[in-house]
């Protein structure tokens, strides 16, 4: 259910997540303007403005509460006390909301993976990994609440896989590369919070998923294998709560509700209200099971009304406010069945979102041992919901549809159980592409 | 002439086995690798785009097909340059400065390939000095500088500036793409073209080039 989680998180200035409420999670960007040290007074100008905005917002809104997300942008994390100076101003800024207002709210900060600058990428040693490690070190110490990251692991053979569709390369990138280095990422990542004491939120298979997902909408990819990616990615996004992350998922993993339904965590998740940001077929059944409801990123900009940024956390605050009267009459499981019907039937990206679907999902995931097995079971599941989905016409999908459906069905069966042979199989096709060393192989 | 409208249509549909054989074919029949590749191989292409186009065929097909054409290129390639073929233009890209995306530049530089254009890709992250001394190197035709975040696109303006600067602009047209962009951008930049996406890109680098099929 959204806004209650088995395993609620305390953080920030008096906030408790997934106990009862979904909060908006606002998150912003810079308009179009040049991002270096000539110009970095301009840059901080802009994140003072937002911080203003949302102490003056916040209060009018009524919010009860609510997280701001800053992502670093590359040079950001590039030079990490830039980060870290940006989220003391924000800080700063939460700490009055929450003093002068009595307004609970926390500050997640995501650094940018920028260890894929050289190809292929070196992710474990080398000046990117160091700065990216400073950079969660520094912004841990200057006010952040709460750690994220988009890890890039796999990445570099999961791009060229998915404009092949190659199935084989997928479940590859996505089963053996990508937990591995997720896991070598957030053993250290939950190091580094421990001493700040910061909260470890978590990963987001937004370079893998909602790169299928864009394709897909703009008709490049068929659905069905976007659908089957996103179950697909849970698992490496899961690597990081078996490190040690306890949410709040990040809001760009749609895989929010498969790790929420295994680990009890509170998720992050956008939809409708993000659509500043992307396009996406699920905007309402994304909510489904949300603990925090974001708007993604959308650029500090002026707009009829206000600042954009102001705008959306206006569109967020109306729609918690929904949520949570739904919450508070006992009328939850009937709203959320209304967020799930308008979108299930309509894409096969939305109808593996559903609750029923990422239960079932994520069943198939907790009954094997390695991610690799992991992986290779949730794709199988997303095929099976979707497969019965047609047969029972709850879901309506075209020819060429249902002809990639049997065509992935068919690539996921014919793949070995054996991690060790599918290492070794497409070490002969994407060898050339992905660094032994990087993880650990 | 059906072997070629056959070689078409394999092409079309990625049959890379049959557009070797038949390629091989028509070489031993001494029909012109001219002909071969303008008339079997970009015709080909050319339903191919118009199929994306319309939404008819994705991504991963299309690459089958784009992978049977560099097949069929690779066998034709040798009889090209003793014919002293031109090639139909060359185009430098790559993704500016501080930028690394490059699925979207990827693309077009598939799909130009597929219309017959030679590819000199220098990658992601590529400062302007660099697209100068490539344009000095290669001296193409037409620079494609592609950027997906708002604080990336200014180095598209950077490196057009930088271009002018070292009086490369009367050599080269260039054509900009990406999220953030737009026509407006384009123009505001001094760039010549935009496009929105791949199939489009390539239309806009025929009409720059005079380029009428």
């Amino acid at each position: 259910m959204f806004g209650r989680s088995p395993r609620p998180v305390t953080c920030g200035f008096g906030l408790t997540l997934g106990n009862g409420a979904v909060f908006p999670e606002l998150n912003f960007t810079l308009p179009t303007m040049a991002l270096d040290e000539a110009n970095w007074t301009a840059v901080v100008a802009q994140y003072e403005e937002i911080g203003s905005m949302i102490e003056r917002a916040a209060p009018r809104l009524k919010l009860p509460g609510l997280v701001a997300e800053f992502e670093l942008l590359p040079p950001m994390t590039e030079h990490p006390s830039w980060g870290a100076q940006i989220t003391g101003i924000l800080h700063q800024h939460l700490k009055k909301l929450y003093e002068e207002h009595g307004i609970p709210c926390a500050l997640r900060v995501t650094p940018t993976d920028i260890r894929d600058v050289t190809k292929p990428p070196a992710l474990r040693s080398g000046k990117p990994l160091d700065q990216l490690l400073q950079s969660f070190r520094e912004c841990g110490s200057s006010g952040a609440h709460i750690l994220s990251i988009e890890s890039v692991g796999g990445k570099e053979v999961h791009d060229e896989a998915l404009l092949y569709g190659d199935i084989d390369g997928i479940i590859f990138a996505l089963g053996v590369l990508a937990p591995r280095d997720v896991t070598f990422l957030w053993e250290r990542i939950v190091e580094i919070c421990s001493k700040a004491h910061v909260v470890p939120g978590g990963d987001s298979a937004c370079g893998f998923a909602n790169t299928a997902m864009q394709l897909a909408g703009q008709g490049m990819l068929p659905e069905v294998l976007a659908a089957v990616i996103r179950a697909a990615s849970a698992v490496r996004s899961l690597a990081a709560f078996e490190c040690g992350a306890v949410g709040p998922s990040k809001d760009c993993a749609y895989e929010g509700p498969v790790i929420k339904a295994i680990t009890g965590v509170p998720i992050a998740m956008e939809g409708k209200s993000a659509s500043c940001a992307h396009f996406s077929p699920v905007g309402n059944v994304a909510a489904a099971m949300c603990d925090l409801w974001s708007n993604e990123s959308v650029q500090n900009v002026r707009l009829l009304s206000g600042s954009a940024p102001e705008a959306y956390l206006e569109l967020l605050a109306y729609d918690c406010r929904l949520f949570n009267a739904a919450l508070q009459s006992g009328s939850g499981s009937e709203y959320q069945r209304l967020l799930v019907d308008s979108d299930a039937r309509l894409s096969p990206q939305a109808f593996v979102l559903t609750p029923a679907a990422t239960t079932r999902i994520a069943s198939a995931i907790v009954g094997h041992k390695n991610h690799y097995g992991m992986t290779l079971a949730a794709a199988k599941e997303a095929v099976a919901l979707l497969e019965e989905a047609r047969a029972s016409e709850e879901l309506t999908m075209n020819v060429r549809e249902i002809e990639w459906l049997a065509r992935i069905s068919e690539s996921l069966e014919a793949l070995p159980s054996d991690e060790g042979r599918i290492i070794s199989l497409m070490q002969e096709r994407y060898g050339h592409l992905f660094s032994h060393e990087s993880y650990g192989l | 002439m059906k072997e070629l409208q056959d070689l078409a249509l394999y092409l079309e549909q990625g049959q890379a086995q049959k557009v070797i054989a038949l390629t091989e074919q028509l070489l031993a029949a001494s029909i012109s690798p001219q002909r071969i590749l303008n008339d079997g191989l970009i015709a080909g292409m050319a339903a191919v785009g118009e199929k994306m186009r319309n939404g008819d065929m994705y991504l991963p097909e299309v690459l089958q097909s784009a992978g049977a054409m560099q097949a069929s290129l690779k066998i034709l390639k040798p009889h090209l340059a003793r014919e002293g073929a031109q090639s139909r233009g060359r185009v430098l890209m790559g993704t500016v400065k501080g930028d690394m995306h490059d699925i979207g530049k990827n693309l077009v530089g598939i799909m130009l390939q597929g219309a017959g254009f030679e590819i000199v890709d220098l990658g992601v992250n590529i400062p302007p000095e660099k697209f100068v001394e490539a344009i000095k190197t290669h001296q193409p035709s037409i620079v494609a500088l592609s950027a997906m975040l708002t604080t990336t696109m200014l180095n598209m303006k950077s490196t057009i500036d930088s271009v002018h600067l070292a009086g490369l602009s009367s050599n080269v047209k260039i054509i900009i793409g990406g999220a953030p962009v737009n026509q407006g951008y384009a123009d505001q930049i001094g760039a010549d073209g935009y496009a929105r996406d791949a199939v489009l890109a390539v239309d806009k680098v025929k009409q720059l080039l005079g380029i009428s099929a």
